[in-house]
C-alpha cells in the first residue's frame, strides 16, 4: 500500500550512521583510568610498569575468560529483563559429567572404565547438552510457569550445584585426557571467549534474534502485540545462557586437568557483576556484548592489579563490590541523561 | 526577593496571608532541555477561586510550565508569586508545604496501602506510645470525605478501588495539605461520564472555597463546562489567556495550531468492496457476550460505548492477546483461529492498541526500533540477519510520511512526544501491510494537529482498500470518521448505526441505555 508523502513534510535530517557517542565509551575511559592508576602505582611503590608487560596482561584476561563467556550469556537474560542466578553451579555440574567422559585409561578411577580416551569432542558435546539442559530448565520455568527468573535460576543455583556434588559423591574427576587438557592451555580460553562474545555481539545487533531480545526487555506486552512470541524467544535465551554456561564449565575443567564439585562457585556474580559494570541495565532493553566485554577486562584489572601491587586479597573484594556499586551509579546517572524530559 | 518555603509555611501557619491580586503567578519563565527551550517568556496567572485551563499541543511547554509550578523542576528564569510573594520551589515537598498540590496523570498512589494510609503518609496521627494511631486516623479520612463528598471506605487497600476512585482519593490527600492551588493533569482521561460528573462537583465546591484549580485537559468540551479561564501556549510560548466565555472551540484550536484547521475530519466517500472480517457470536467469559459484526474492504467501522463497555477486550480478542472462549471469526470468507497475535499479524491484522506506554512503545528503544519490530516477523529478515540497509530505508520513508518530528531515527521514543509517539507505532503497523486495522482510541492524549494528521491517515488506509475498525471515546470522531458505527454497552452489543442516521443523541442511549 502506497501512502501519500504530504506536501511539506518536514525532512528528516540526513542519514546519521553514526550515531552518537558510543556508550561504550565511558565505561571504557572507566577501564582506562583503572589500568592507569595501577600503572601510577606501580611506578611508585614496586619500580615496575603494571601494563608493558605481555604476559601478565594475558594471564589477567586468561583469569577472567571463563567469567566472560558466562557473562555473554547473562548479558542476554539480563537484556530480556531477567537474571541467571545459577550459571556458577551450572559451571560445577557441566564440569564434573563433562571431564567423566574426558578421562584418559591410563587413570585407574575413571568414573566410566568402559567410557576412557574417548575424543574431546564427546565431553565438550556432553557438556554442552548439559548447560543447555539447565538453561531450557529454566527458560521453561520461567516462560510458561511465569514464575520470577529470579526464583527460577536460584532453584537451579542450589540443584545443579546438588548434582554436582551427588555426581562423584564428592569426588574430584581427574585423569583427563591430554586433546581434552588441549582446550585450557595457552591462552585457548581467551579465545573461546573473544569469538563467543563476537558471535552473540553479531547477534543481538544484526539479527532478528538480537532485535526481539531488545524489544522483550524493553516492554513484554508491546513486544507481544507486535507478534513476538516471547515464551518461545525466552527459552531460546535462557537455553544460550545455559549453553554458555556449560562451555564455561569445559573450560574451567580444561584448564585444571580436573573437574571438582565446587568449580564456579560466586562466577553468576562476577558475570552479573560484568554485566552491569558493562552498562547493561537491569530493567531490561538496554544493553550491549562490548560493554560486558569491557567490563570483564575491568574485573580482571582490578585483581590482578591488586596482586601487583602485592595488596592483601581481602581488600580486592572490598574495593570490587564498590566499584560494581559506582558502575551502576555511572549507569542510572546515563539513562537519566537520554531522557530529557 | 524570594522567600524560602519555610517562611513560607511560617507564614501561612500565621495566617496572615498577603492578599495579592493572584493567587499564583509565574512571569517571563524559561526553560531549557538539553537541545531545546522547552518554555520562553511564558507568563501565567491564576485568579482566587478560578479554575484555570492550560491549552496547547504536545510539546506546547504546558506540561513542563505546570512541573515548574508544582516544584518538579526549577526555571531557567522569571519568577513564580505565590499570594504575590516570590517563592523558589525546590521539590515537590516544597510546594506542597508551600499549598501547591499536583495530581499526577499516572496516580501515585500505593496499592498495598488503605486509603487513609496513602491520604495522611508522612503526616500520621500518633498515640501517646508513638505508635500510628489508625483510629484518629481513620475518622480524619472520614471527616474528609464527608467535606468533600467522596463515599469510599478509608481502610480499604487502594489497589482495589477502580481509577475513578483512585483519582479521588489524590484529590482528598491534595486538599488535605489545605493546599491553596491544585494542579490537575488530565483528570478525566480514564472516567466515565458519571465519574466525571462527580469529579466536576468536587472541582466546583473547592473553587467555592477559593482554591484555585490549575486544569490541563484535552477536551474542549470540558474547557466550556469547567474552566473560567484558559491561557494557551505554542511552542513553548504563551499565546494569551481569555475567559472562556468569551470564545468560541474554533478560536481556540486556532490560537493552538496557529492556523485553521480547515477539516478535522477529512472523510471520504471510498468504495466499499467485499467483506474481509466476520465475527460471529464471539465470547469472552465474564468479559463479552456474542459480539457480531462484519467490516468490508474500504470501511471504517467505528466503535462507541462507556468506559467498561468491553470494547478494547473485543478488540484485543480478535488479535488474539486474549483467545476467545467462543464463537467464530472469518477472514474473507475462511474460518481462523486466532490464538495469539503472531497468528493475528500473519493474517494480516494490525492492532494498535489503546495505552501507548503499556502496550505500545519500547520506551528505552529507539524510533527505527521501535518501527520495524512488527514487520521483523516475516520480512526485511535474511537467514535470521535483519536486512539493516533496506528496513532503515523504509522506515525513514515511513516517519518523513507521517511527519514524524524528529531529527533521526535514532532518537528514544520516550523522548518523543505523545502524538509523535503515535505516528510511530502507526507506522510499525502500516510497514507490515494489514488489510484489517484496528484502532483503540487511535488519538487518545494527542494534540489537536497531530489529531488531523491520523485522522488523514486512516482515510487513506480506507482509501487503499483496508477493513478499519475504530474504537474511540471521542463522539465527534466516532460520528465524523466512520461509515458505520457499532454500540457496546456492558459486554454487548447494543445496536448499528449507519453514517447518515448517527447522531450524538442515538449513539448515548444506545451506550448508556
Amino acid at each position: 500500500m502506497t501512502i501519500k508523502a504530504a506536501e511539506g513534510a518536514a525532512p528528516l535530517a540526513t542519514r546519521q550512521r553514526r550515531r552518537r557517542m558510543p556508550p561504550e565509551l565511558s565505561i571504557f575511559l572507566v577501564l582506562v583510568g583503572i589500568a592507569l592508576i595501577y600503572e601510577v602505582l606501580g611506578w611508585m611503590f614496586i619500580g615496575q610498569s603494571f601494563l608493558v608487560n605481555s604476559q601478565r596482561l594475558t594471564i589477567m584476561i586468561l583469569q577472567v575468560s571463563v567469567i566472560g563467556i558466562i557473562a555473554v550469556g547473562v548479558t542476554q537474560v539480563i537484556i530480556t529483563g531477567g537474571i541467571d542466578l545459577s550459571s556458577g553451579s551450572v559451571v560445577g555440574m557441566t564440569a564434573m559429567i563433562a571431564t567423566s567422559f574426558a578421562q584418559s585409561s591410563t587413570w585407574g578411577r575413571a568414573v566410566f572404565p568402559s567410557l576412557t580416551d574417548l575424543p574431546a569432542f564427546v565431553p565438550i558435546i556432553v557438556g554442552l547438552l548439559i548447560g543447555g539442559g539447565a538453561g531450557l530448565l529454566n527458560g521453561a520455568l520461567i516462560a510458561y510457569t511465569k514464575i520470577p527468573p529470579f526464583i527460577a535460576t536460584l532453584g537451579m543455583f542450589v540443584s545443579a550445584r546438588g548434582v554436582a556434588k551427588w555426581y562423584t559423591k564428592g569426588q574430584p574427576v581427574s585423569g583427563v585426557t591430554e586433546q581434552f587438557h588441549f582446550i585450557g592451555t595457552k591462552a585457548w580460553p581467551v579465545v573461546v571467549f573473544l569469538v563467543v562474545a563476537l558471535i552473540f555481539h553479531i547477534a543481538l545487533r544484526y539479527t532478528r534474534y538480537g532485535k526481539f531480545t531488545y524489544a522483550i526487555g524493553a516492554n513484554p506486552q508491546a513486544a507481544r502485540v507486535s507478534g513476538i512470541n516471547i515464551e518461545a524467544h525466552l527459552v531460546k535465551v535462557y537455553v544460550i545462557a545455559g549453553l554458555l554456561a556449560g562451555l564455561a564449565g569445559i573450560v574451567t575443567a580444561a584448564r585444571a586437568e580436573t573437574a571438582q564439585a565446587s568449580m564456579g562457585v560466586g562466577y553468576e556474580l562476577d558475570a552479573i557483576a560484568a554485566t552491569v559494570i558493562g552498562g547493561t541495565s537491569l530493567t531490561g532493553g538496554v544493553g550491549r556484548i562490548t560493554g560486558t566485554v569491557i567490563g570483564t577486562i575491568i574485573l580482571g584489572v582490578m585483581t590482578s592489579g591488586f596482586t601487583f601491587l602485592r595488596v592483601d586479597a581481602y581488600y580486592q573484594e572490598i574495593v570490587k563490590g564498590a566499584i560494581i556499586i559506582a558502575a551502576v551509579i555511572i549507569d542510572v546517572y546515563r539513562q537519566k541523561k537520554r531522557t530529557k524530559h | 526577593m524570594a522567600v524560602s518555603p519555610t517562611t513560607m509555611a511560617a507564614v501561612r501557619a500565621s495566617g496572615a496571608v498577603p492578599n495579592a491580586e493572584y493567587l499564583l503567578s509565574a512571569e517571563g519563565v524559561r526553560k531549557e532541555f538539553p537541545g531545546v527551550v522547552a518554555l520562553d517568556d511564558v507568563q501565567f496567572r491564576l485568579k482566587r477561586g478560578s479554575v484555570h485551563a492550560l491549552m496547547g499541543e504536545n510539546g506546547a511547554g504546558k506540561s513542563t510550565l505546570m512541573k515548574i509550578l508544582a516544584g518538579i523542576y526549577t526555571p531557567d528564569k522569571g519568577e513564580v508569586r505565590l499570594k504575590g510573594v516570590e517563592v523558589q520551589l525546590k521539590s515537590p515537598l516544597d510546594a506542597l508545604e508551600s499549598g501547591i498540590a499536583m495530581i499526577h496523570q499516572e496516580l501515585n498512589l500505593m496499592p498495598f496501602m488503605t486509603v487513609a494510609e496513602n491520604i495522611w503518609i508522612r503526616r500520621e496521627p500518633k498515640n501517646r506510645f508513638g505508635f500510628v494511631d489508625h483510629g484518629v486516623m481513620y475518622r480524619m479520612t472520614d471527616e474528609l470525605f464527608t467535606r468533600l463528598n467522596i463515599e469510599i471506605d478509608p481502610d480499604i487497600e487502594v489497589r482495589y478501588l477502580s481509577v475513578a476512585n483512585r483519582q479521588m482519593v489524590e484529590i482528598a490527600k491534595a486538599v488535605s495539605y489545605n493546599s491553596d492551588v491544585l494542579i490537575m493533569d488530565e483528570p478525566t482521561s480514564a472516567l466515565t461520564e458519571r465519574e466525571v460528573e462527580h469529579l466536576f462537583r468536587i472541582i466546583r465546591d473547592l473553587r467555592a472555597q477559593g482554591i484555585g484549580i490549575v486544569y490541563i485537559t484535552h477536551k474542549m468540551n470540558e474547557l466550556f463546562e469547567i474552566a473560567d479561564e484558559f491561557s494557551v501556549f505554542r511552542d513553548g510560548r504563551y499565546i494569551g489567556t481569555h475567559a472562556s466565555t468569551d470564545v468560541t472551540r474554533d478560536d481556540i484550536i486556532r490560537m493552538m495550531v496557529g492556523r485553521e484547521i480547515t477539516q478535522m475530519f477529512p472523510k471520504e466517500e471510498v468504495p466499499i468492496g467485499e467483506v474481509v472480517l466476520s465475527v460471529k457470536d464471539l465470547c469472552l467469559k465474564g468479559v463479552f457476550d456474542n459480539v457480531s459484526f462484519e467490516v468490508r474492504a474500504g470501511e471504517i467501522l467505528g466503535v462507541a460505548g462507556l468506559v467498561g463497555s468491553g470494547r478494547s477486550n473485543v478488540a484485543e480478542t480478535l488479535f488474539g492477546v486474549t483467545p476467545a472462549s467462543s464463537g467464530s471469526i472469518e477472514l474473507n470468507g475462511k474460518a481462523v483461529t486466532i490464538s495469539s497475535p503472531t497468528v493475528a499479524i500473519r493474517n494480516q491484522m494490525a492492532f494498535l492498541t489503546e495505552d501507548r506506554k503499556d502496550t505500545g512503545c519500547l520506551l528505552v528503544l529507539d524510533i527505527l526500533e521501535n518501527m520495524q519490530i512488527a514487520v521483523l516477523q516475516d520480512r526485511y529478515v535474511k537467514g535470521g540477519f535483519v536486512q539493516q540497509g533496506a528496513i532503515e530505508a523504509t522506515c525513514e520513508d515511513m516517519a518523513r510520511k507521517l511527519r514524524v518530528k524528529t531529527p533521526n531515527l535514532y532518537e528514544r521514543i520516550q523522548n518523543l512526544s505523545g502524538g509523535n509517539q503515535q505516528k510511530v507505532l502507526i507506522g510499525r503497523w502500516l510497514l507490515t501491510n494489514p488489510r484489517i486495522l484496528i484502532l483503540d482510541e487511535p488519538t487518545r492524549g494527542i494534540d489537536v494537529g497531530a489529531k488531523a494528521e491520523i485522522h488523514r491517515l486512516v482515510t487513506e488506509m480506507a482509501r487503499n482498500g483496508v477493513a478499519v475498525v475504530m474504537i474511540s471515546s471521542e463522539m465527534p470522531e466516532v460520528l465524523g470518521m466512520s461509515d458505520r458505527i457499532m454500540v457496546m454497552h456492558e459486554g454487548r452489543v447494543t445496536g448499528f448505526l449507519n453514517r447518515d442516521e448517527a447522531t450524538q443523541i442515538k449513539v448515548m442511549e444506545l451506550a448508556a441505555q
